[in-house]
């Protein structure tokens, strides 16, 4: 066995990489390949098993936010102890099947590994551990011992939804979910793409949770098909997932004209083809044959770039306005922190031009149709007050050839959800439904997690959110029934 | 005035350590010559007395006589007092009360009760003294000193000295209640045979003020005198020495177990000398004194019942005996035999004995005293702590030896011979058949302590019995599978950030609460792997409940190899049915859910059942948590544990049963040693066994092996560790560590603690008994009714390391992060966001300061509060030595705080001399604080005068107590070169400073180092613990110049894991107790403080500093400045930024800069200045001491933190205004020199390097003779020093302690005579030669000629001795050669260079932890490899060339500089004598020099782990 005291300095990080580019845009599976056993076990060894472990920093602004207990799964790893290291990895986030594919690691930017070398490459270690489970029959139904009386409605299935459905479930609590689209998952099923998650990931999960007892209602849209008086009437407390569905518009000249669109339809559309589901042919968007423009750089921007190009578009192209973030961290987020810096996806590999610190100025197009984006480039200022804001390099004007533009500029709020309006919840200045530090709404027994409070953010921010409302409402029920 | 506890301080905890010393005219002639020598040994040994800030009321002395009957006689016949025949009356020397009344009444008790016991009282005779010789502080005390006669109706003799006990019992009871006060009436001796003046004097003093004692008339033919040194701020008359029957030297680290266990035998006591009279003798100890007195009044019962002095003695302080010491049948059969009898008085003793037949001497089986003899011709002998404390004329002596460990010498006065060693204990040995009665009486259970049968643990239970008990992950992952896979303790380090165990919101267990206390200064701690052959875990069940009769039946005993009972064990014992070992197995379960009262319930029921079950016959009592019924909870088993030795020892039970435990509670080493220092005779961890098995069969073992052999190692780990805990407090048999409660509480309720650990110290109060049955609740919970859905895992756990599901820690990720971050970019809103985190404990409480306030008071402006400049000269970095941290990181604080005007600290492994040169540009690398610690690695001259601050480290707080070792494979050669070592040998620190065995010795080595570098200020760190008061005024008393407190949760090294965490305490709490205590005796204005210990922010600077220290260390934050994450792998050499590692690819990760370390304490006193504004300081001198500012934050209101009581802690004595902290120097009395006389008789030699032979005389009060000429040259001329022979001292007489000390090269010391301990210490380079006098009558080689210790640390030089040397010779010696004609025990220990040569004889131990240089020595009898450690060496022949020449040209040397007749012996017949040399040769510096095969080279070793 290797001595692991020196696993670090040894052993170079390795990644699975993806799948080669040209066969990978021609179908719609997991980009990503996985580690051989082999692989996972000396990549374990090079976890430190710190005395602070930064990667699991729940308490703080750096590392794992579902507190994962990474070394000591590392540990069971590195010794070939799948079944412990799945015990351990279980007593963390609800689902890492999820997060051991699509989460950004932010364990890895706090990795002290990676002050030395690469970091552990820990999101790899944790699905390795996951899918072992599953394969090897260790991922069994684990019903509660004992039921509770107590029943609570989880409205929307997506990532915190389904955490904290998990999570209440297990405590005992009879947990009903509502979803108003066909299949649950919310984002991770109609956001996230197959490339990235294949659905059947999903729904293995679902399956599981089903058959410890969750019961799902799909297709229900609160507050039109049930009341929330019918809820408050039947359950003894209310959880609303509903996520961040109002994307940020970008409103300049041209913006009414035909084929620019919000990302997030886009998405949903093809993930609902694949998945089998009807779209309506007039609602349709779709990149094929033509230049696609994707404003924005996040991770939505990058999906959308990866569906682009599986469609068959011509071109595509992403703009940021902010600036290029640099190669490796900034000074401005010093390890542990998540750094700033250049992030490319499988996506940006497969064919897309990028451009930083560009502004959209307009749309210009023919017959209604958009045909091109009239840009600046921007250059970035510190105001008075220490940030930073974009000014115009004059001069710098330039137009990008467009038929299809997708806005990924981020979101700006909840989408419209009637039990929201109807009960008049109390917003935050965002316009995010606000909330007690048990989760707890303005309206007693209606609580809510995620994006739709804590505004759009990552998945595995979700389930923690989850996890930390199914606790909340634990604790309200708890004091109810001792009044 | 003597003082009763207040704040802190408490009398209790003093310490003293002596001179001590006999004189007799072995053929018993009497005279008052033999008065006139007592008293001049006495004199001479005034050196090693400590004076307090009185300077001339010294700790007290005295002299114990023969009964001068003619003196005596002639005195009473002139008062009146008729006196009958010599033998058949007793005199008593009574200190009475001044006031009249009282002392009428004290008078008319003697008088009455004497008569009711049947003795006639014959007269008062009121003793002359003169109070004016005496201190001023002796003098408001002085009491009236009156002799009293009686004489008997028939008795005489043993019967006599027998009623004489019992009257004087009486009367000290009854006078009680008259005078409670020790003080006022104390009776020195009473006795026909002896008798003994002392009082708080120093020894000039004493005949001063006895006018007795000068009377020509006044003559005995044995005088015992002692000279006390006490650390005690209110010394005493009453415990002035010699008691009764003894004088000692050192310290009794065993005696609250002593006390324990002599009180449970009080009940039993039959004896037919004494008869009726045995009731009135009780208690055997006397109230209020001290562990010598305590030890007197064990011997005196002893003496009365009937054994011979000798024998008492070495029942009560016995040798080693285990299997690794030579001895023969007959007598370990002795030594057996009395073990089952009575525990060990354990600690350091040099003890003199008489009681007017024997007069005699015995070390214990350390031998940590130096004990020298010399014999006349005229059958005169002295014995005393030195030799030279009186003249002969060398051709009138006859014999110059010392006692080796554990051994007694004794005149007998009537047969008028001198008994050694072997003679006596031949004389002991066969004085019974005790070998056949231990043999024939011993119980033996048919297979114990055979091997272990692999055990099955229930899988489906262990979850929920592993929370029933709080197991962890942590305890599983961290602590047991070290131990199971490698049988040792884990190793961890970067000290302890998490919260005291009462502020921990997580249950904790009940040993959690206590802290281990260890030795500093006032006694050494042991070496428990080189040295293991003097410490026993060996134990008896079914002790004898009786001690004043001998009888072969005492011997009916099991006898337990070590403490931890395997199951098979326990269950052979509970079905032993054997006569008299019936075992009662009850139940320590309580009432699930019950509060404190149930709980409490519970205990009296268990205590009461226990008590029956031992009137009932019952001599085995199982305390059982296994397989309670269904709605109990385990009681706590230490609880349960203490609860029951407390009840039987106060029903005077405990010695007529064995109480074992059988527990799920017991998993880690300092649980099994809590429970065996409150009472439990054995454990069985049953629980632990499981989870071992269980681990070893899910292979969640890091070393796979079969449980059986894992049950095995885990089982070895702990007595390990059971050794190491109690040699950290210099304890060597656990039959004396039990019940020795050698821990003191932190966060117990202080009633709770009277009740069951009684006598265990709790200086902030805490939990009760509810709190502890919450916590016991909720591990019931955790494991009956756990959360549903709660993952089916142990919790983390957190104690050792930050865990997201652990304990809450101090340092996060955030706070390092913060830290980082804001000393990088100097930005004090990061630095604030930083405080913040550490110092808002409202939101993570762990510290007890956290638990502080300030006290709202008018603030002044910030702009009037001294500049940030002034304040950062109070900060000092911790001790970390370069090879510990990479070179890098030591110069980058180095150069840092000499920006700064700090001060940096060099740490134990020397400096680099480069380091001494400034840099370009300015800076220095130099750091200003050299680090002494035991190791004395690279401590040469030069490395001495480099230093602003000379620190002697007693203890580091992470491992108090504890040596440390340094890998071969991590010497490199930088290291190596800067430690004087060789690269590749592993570097073994020693856990005691072997020239700071007692107070005295600290004086000693700070008197040293002075001489060293008169510049320098000398700094001593000790650890806190309580107690440390007492200890740090002793050391001021020895003159140093700063006192250095550091807390138990610091520390950057290495060190085992429970050290870490469970051994020393608080700093808040060692540093109030000793500002209190030097504050209320005068001595702070003497002595600066220093704190350290996780100090993080600007908060714990102003909290020390009210608590009264002037400076401030920082380690840990500064090294996370220069990038430490907190890996907690510092022993792993695998620090991946390049801070704790010497591998050149991972340094390079090292982003540490001085300019972040400088903008730390910036940051940190630009806080310090805003909260001295808010607190209206203008300096940080008005702030010192004044913790009537602090309060304890009432805000907080956690639920274990409400029984915590400050208000001792915050205690501010009475004391002039300049008297809280340091106004004045220490006079070190350099002055006083011999040296200065060299100086001025060399001229300018020095300077100008010319020639010079400087002769004198010496004698035993020059000390340290050499070191200051030598600092001058090492001044002028560096390391180099001057050519060979430019400097000679011939000196004649008896030389004392430290000759020629740190002498550099240049300087030869020839000294005809003697000399004391420490010769050549730290030698760097100098030539010593030692020969007796011309005219000495007896054979050199056979008689001791240099005392203990030679050679410490010697680094370069050479030294010729002519005659044997004492114990422990050229320890730690890494470079100088030596010749020598004999020595004692543990010879070369931890040597690592140079070469030694030994003409003749050894002790055992030869060569333990020797892992470099080489020793030849000549064995003549062929049994040198029986007295040779071997664990880490090889014995050759000599035969190389290279060898054969080294050593004869060495031999020819010692000839021709000492002339010895040996040497020349042996070069004359050098064919025949050669091959009876044996090379001894350390493995590890064999295969360093290339001289092991290959093959060899390859075999895998174990390395012994002790760091």
């Amino acid at each position: 066995m290797r001595d692991r005291e020196n696993g670090f300095i040894e052993i170079d990080r390795r990644d699975p990489g993806y799948r080669p580019k040209d066969q990978r845009v021609r179908d719609c599976r997991a980009v990503e390949l996985r580690l051989t056993d082999g692989e996972l076990v000396e990549q374990s060894a090079r976890c430190m098993d710190c005395g602070i472990p930064f990667c699991q920093g729940a308490r703080s602004a750096v590392g794992c936010p579902v507190k994962n207990l990474i070394p000591e799964f590392n540990d069971q790893v590195y010794h070939d102890q799948w079944r412990q290291a799945l015990e351990l990895l279980l007593a963390g986030g609800c689902f890492p099947e999820f997060t051991g594919r699509i989460c950004p690691a932010p364990c890895e930017a706090s990795c002290v590994c990676g002050l030395y070398k690469a970091p552990v490459a820990i999101r790899q270690i944790e699905l390795a551990i996951i899918e072992k489970g599953f394969e090897r029959g260790y991922m069994q139904p684990r019903p509660p011992a004992k039921r509770r009386e107590e029943k609570i409605a989880i409205v929307g299935s997506g990532p915190a939804g389904l955490a904290a459905a998990h999570t209440l479930n297990r405590s005992g609590f009879r947990v009903t979910v509502y979803e108003n689209a066909a299949h649950p998952g919310g984002i991770l099923r109609y956001g996230v793409p197959d490339f990235k998650l294949e659905k059947w990931v999903i729904e293995r999960r679902i399956g599981l949770m089903e058959a410890e007892g969750i019961v799902f209602e799909t297709g229900v849209e609160v507050g039109a098909d049930i009341s929330y008086r019918f809820l408050k009437k039947r359950f003894d407390a209310i959880l609303l997932t509903g996520g961040a569905r109002r994307p940020r518009n970008l409103e300049v000249e041209g913006r009414e004209l035909e084929g620019i669109h919000f990302a997030m339809p886009f998405l949903t559309q093809h993930n609902m083809r694949i998945g089998g589901e009807a779209v309506k042919a007039e609602a349709a968007i779709l990149a094929g044959g033509k230049d696609v423009v994707v404003i924005g750089g996040g991770d939505t921007g990058s999906d959308c770039v990866g569906t682009s190009i599986r469609q068959g578009a011509r071109s595509v192209t992403q703009l940021e306005i902010l600036p290029e973030p640099p190669p490796l961290r900034s000074e401005e987020t010093p390890w542990p922190l998540w750094p700033d810096q250049r992030r490319d996806s499988s996506s940006h590999a497969e064919g897309c031009m990028r451009r930083w610190s560009v502004q959209t100025k307009a749309f210009r197009g023919t017959d209604g149709k958009v045909k091109e984006l009239c840009c600046t480039d921007v250059e970035w200022v510190a105001t008075k007050d220490g940030a930073k804001s974009p000014r115009e390099i004059e001069g710098s004007g330039f137009s990008v050839k467009a038929d299809l533009v997708l806005l990924s500029m981020g979101f700006a709020g909840p989408g419209r959800n009637r039990l929201v309006e109807e009960r008049g919840l109390a917003l935050d200045e965002r316009g995010f439904v606000r909330r007690d530090a048990d989760n707890m709404t303005s309206e007693p027994g209606v609580f809510v997690a995620g994006d739709m409070s804590r505004g759009a953010s990552l998945v595995v921010h979700a389930i923690q959110d989850g996890k930390q409302a199914a606790a909340g409402i634990g604790r309200y029920l708890a004091a109810r029934g001792d009044a | 005035m003597s003082q009763g506890p207040q704040g802190l301080y408490d009398p209790s905890y003093e310490h003293d350590a002596c001179g001590v010393g006999f004189v007799v005219n072995i053929d018993g002639k009497t005279s008052h010559a033999v008065i006139e020598r007592g008293i001049e040994v006495l004199r001479n040994l005034l050196h090693r007395g400590a004076t307090g800030a009185d300077a001339n009321t010294g700790d007290g002395a005295g002299i114990m006589v023969g009964m001068p009957d003619g003196f005596l006689r002639a005195e009473c016949g002139n008062a009146g007092i008729d006196l009958p025949a010599a033998g058949s009356y007793g005199a008593g020397m009574f200190f009475l009360p001044r006031d009249r009344e009282r002392r009428e009444t004290c008078m008319r008790t003697v008088v009455e009760t004497a008569g009711e016991e049947g003795l006639r009282f014959l007269g008062w005779r009121e003793v002359p003294v003169d109070g004016a010789v005496l201190g001023e502080r002796a003098r408001l005390e002085q009491p009236v000193v009156m002799q009293g006669f009686v004489a008997g109706v028939e008795p005489v003799g043993g019967a006599l000295e027998r009623k004489l006990y019992v009257v004087r019992k009486q009367i000290e009871r009854r006078a009680r209640s008259v005078v409670n006060n020790r003080e006022e009436f104390y009776i020195p001796s009473f006795s026909s045979r002896t008798i003994v003046y002392k009082g708080l004097m120093t020894a000039t003093q004493v005949s001063g003020f006895y006018a007795d004692l000068r009377d020509p008339g006044f003559e005995s033919a044995m005088a015992v005198v002692h000279q006390r040194y006490s650390t005690n701020t209110f010394p005493s008359w009453s415990l002035a020495q010699p008691f009764r029957y003894l004088a000692h030297n050192g310290e009794i680290n065993t005696l609250r177990g002593n006390l324990n266990w002599m009180a449970s035998r009080e009940r039993n006591l039959k004896s037919d000398l004494f008869g009726d009279d045995i009731g009135k003798i009780l208690p055997i100890i006397e109230e209020g004194g001290s562990d010598s007195a305590c030890l007197d009044n064990a011997l005196e019962l002893l003496e009365a019942g009937g054994r011979s002095i000798y024998l008492a003695m070495m029942m009560l302080v016995p040798q080693a005996w285990g299997a690794k010491y030579p001895m023969g049948p007959d007598l370990r059969g002795f030594f057996e035999y009395h073990a089952g009898l009575i525990e060990p008085w354990d600690g350091p003793a040099a003890v003199a004995f008489a009681d007017g037949r024997y007069v005699g001497a015995l070390l214990d089986r350390n031998g940590l005293r130096p004990a020298r003899y010399t014999v006349t011709k005229d059958n005169f002998m002295v014995f005393a702590s030195e030799a030279g404390v009186l003249d002969f004329e060398p051709s009138d002596v006859r014999e110059r030896g010392a006692l080796r460990p554990g051994q007694m010498i004794v005149v007998d006065l009537e047969e008028k011979r001198l008994l050694r060693d072997y003679e006596v204990k031949m004389r002991l040995a066969r004085r019974r058949p005790y070998r056949r009665w231990v043999e024939e009486n011993r119980i033996d259970v048919h297979g114990f302590f055979n091997a272990v049968s692999p055990v099955q643990p229930d899988r489906a239970t262990l979850l929920t019995r592993g929370r029933l008990f709080g197991y962890t992950r942590e305890d599983l992952r961290w602590i047991m599978d070290v131990m199971a896979s490698e049988g040792h303790e884990p190793v961890g380090s970067m000290g302890s950030d998490q919260p005291l165990a009462v502020l921990s919101e997580r249950p904790q267990l009940l040993y959690w609460y206590f802290k281990q206390m260890f030795a500093q200064v006032t006694n050494p701690a042991i070496d428990p792997i080189r040295e293991e052959l003097v410490m026993s875990l060996m134990t008896f069940l079914g002790s004898p409940d009786q001690i004043l009769n001998e009888v072969p039946q005492h011997a009916r005993l099991i006898k337990l190899r070590h403490p931890i009972l395997s199951n098979e064990d326990l269950e052979r014992i509970r079905n032993l049915r054997q006569e008299g070992f019936w075992a009662r197995t009850l139940p320590i379960g309580f009432r699930a859910g019950g509060d404190g009262a149930a709980m409490q319930a519970a205990l009296n029921n268990i205590c009461r059942l226990a008590e029956s079950a031992v009137t009932a016959g019952y001599r085995i009592v199982i305390l059982s948590d296994k397989d309670l019924p269904e709605g109990e909870a385990p009681i706590p088993a230490l609880l349960a544990v203490a609860a029951v030795n407390r009840r039987l020892i106060e029903k005077r039970l405990r010695t007529s049963v064995g109480l074992i435990l059988e527990t799920g509670e017991a998993r880690e080493v300092m649980h099994f040693a809590v429970l065996l220092g409150y009472g439990a005779s054995a454990v069985n961890p049953y629980l632990a066994f499981d989870m071992v098995a269980d681990m070893a069969l899910q292979k969640q073992l890091s070393v796979e092996q079969r449980v059986a052999k894992a049950i095995e190692h885990y089982v070895t780990a702990v007595c390990k560790g059971l050794l190491k805990t109690m040699s950290k407090m210099g304890i060597s048999t656990l039959r004396s560590y039990r019940s020795a409660q050698v821990f003191q509480a932190v966060g117990l309720d202080r009633t709770l603690v009277n009740r069951y650990f009684t006598g265990t110290s709790s200086p902030v109060g805490g939990i009760g008994l509810d709190e502890i049955a919450a916590e016991a609740n909720a591990r019931y919970r955790a494991a009956y009714e756990p959360p549903q859905g709660a993952p089916e895992l142990l919790p983390h756990g957190g104690q050792y390391r930050y865990s997201v599901d652990g304990e809450r820690h101090l340092w996060t990720p955030d706070t390092v992060r913060l830290l980082q971050w804001a000393t990088r970019t100097n930005n004090p809103d990061l630095y604030r966001q930083y405080a913040e985190l550490i110092n808002n404990q409202a939101r993570g409480l762990c510290t007890l300061r956290g638990l502080f306030r300030f006290k709202q008071v008018s603030p002044v402006p910030l702009e009037e509060v001294e500049p940030v400049e002034a304040i950062v000269k109070r900060f000092v970095t911790g001790a970390m030595s370069f090879g510990s941290i990479s070179r890098e990181a030591h110069e980058t604080l180095a150069v840092a705080m000499n920006r700064l005007g700090g001060m940096s600290n060099s740490g134990e492994g020397g400096e680099d001399a480069a380091r001494y040169e400034p840099l370009p540009g300015g800076d220095s690398r130099c750091s200003a604080i050299k680090q002494v610690a035991s190791g004395r690695f690279g401590v040469t001259a030069e490395y001495l005068i480099n230093a602003r601050d000379l620190q002697i480290k007693i203890a580091q707080g992470a491992k108090p107590g504890e040596g440390g070792q340094l890998p071969g494979h991590k010497v490199n050669a930088e290291i190596a070169r800067v430690r004087h070592s060789t690269p590749g040998v592993s570097l073994i620190s020693p856990p005691p400073h072997h020239d700071i065995y007692s107070i005295e010795d600290i004086a000693q080595l700070i008197y040293d180092l002075k001489n060293a570098n008169p510049a320098a200020r000398v700094s001593v760190k000790l650890v806190s613990e309580v107690g440390i008061g007492t200890v740090a005024a002793g050391v001021a008393k020895g003159h140093a110049d700063m006192i250095l407190v550091s807390g138990y949760d610091g520390g950057t090294g290495a060190s085992p894991l429970s050290s870490i965490k469970h051994a020393g305490a608080p700093w808040e709490l060692g540093l109030a107790e000793t500002q209190q205590t030097l504050v209320l005796n005068g001595l702070r204005s003497r002595v600066r403080l220093q704190a350290d210990g996780q100090l993080k922010t600007g908060r714990d600077v102003v909290v020390a500093a009210l608590l009264g220290a002037e400076e401030f260390g920082f380690a840990t934050a500064p090294l996370v400045v220069c990038g430490c994450v907190m890996m907690r792998k510092c022993h792993k050499n695998t620090c991946p930024v390049g801070v704790a590692t010497q591998d050149p690819e991972l340094r390079k990760k090292f982003t540490g800069k001085p300019e972040y370390v400088v903008n730390f304490f910036g940051m940190i006193a630009r806080e310090v200045r805003e909260i001295m504004a808010g607190l209206g300081f203008r300096t940080m001198d008005e702030m010192i001491g004044r913790s009537d500012l602090l309060e304890m934050n009432d805000a907080i209101g956690f639920w274990k933190a409400k029984g915590l009581d400050f208000s001792d802690v915050f205690h501010r004595p009475e004391a002039p205004p300049d008297a809280y902290r340091c106004t004045e120097k220490q006079d070190h009395g350099l002055g006083g020199a011999l040296d200065n006389d060299i100086i001025e008789a060399l001229g300018g030699a020095v300077e100008t390097g010319r020639k010079a032979v400087v002769k004198m005389p010496v004698r035993n009060v020059n000390r340290t003779v050499g070191t200051l000429v030598s600092s001058r040259i090492v001044r002028r001329y560096g390391a180099a020093g001057l050519p060979d022979g430019t400097i000679t001292l011939r000196l004649r007489g008896a030389a004392g302690q430290s000759f020629g000390a740190f002498c550099s090269r240049g300087m030869t010391l020839i000294l005809e005579g003697e000399a004391n301990d420490y010769l050549g210490k730290g030698l760097s380079g100098a030539r010593i030669v030692v020969k007796p006098y011309r005219a000495a009558g007896y054979e050199a080689s056979e008689n001791i000629i240099v005392g203990n210790v030679v050679l410490y640390g010697a680094t370069a030089g050479e030294v010729f001795i002519n005659g044997r040397a004492g114990e422990r010779f050229a320890i730690r010696n890494s470079g100088a050669d030596v010749v020598v004609e004999g020595v004692g025990d543990h010879g070369c220990e931890y040597m690592t260079g140079g070469r030694a040569v030994i003409l003749g004889a050894t002790g055992v131990n030869f060569g333990a932890g020797m892992s470099g240089g080489i020793a030849y020595v000549y064995d003549e009898t062929g049994q040198f490899d029986n007295n040779c450690n071997l664990d880490m060496l090889d014995l050759e022949l000599v035969d190389g060339e290279e060898d054969r020449g080294e050593l004869k040209a060495l031999i020819e040397k010692h000839a021709a500089l000492t002339g010895s007749r040996r040497a020349r012996q042996i070069l004359a017949n050098w064919d025949q004598c050669l091959p009876r040399f044996i090379k001894v040769f350390p493995m590890e510096y064999k295969r360093a020099l290339g001289r092991l095969s290959r093959e060899d080279a390859e075999t895998r070793r174990k390395a012994m782990v002790n760091d």
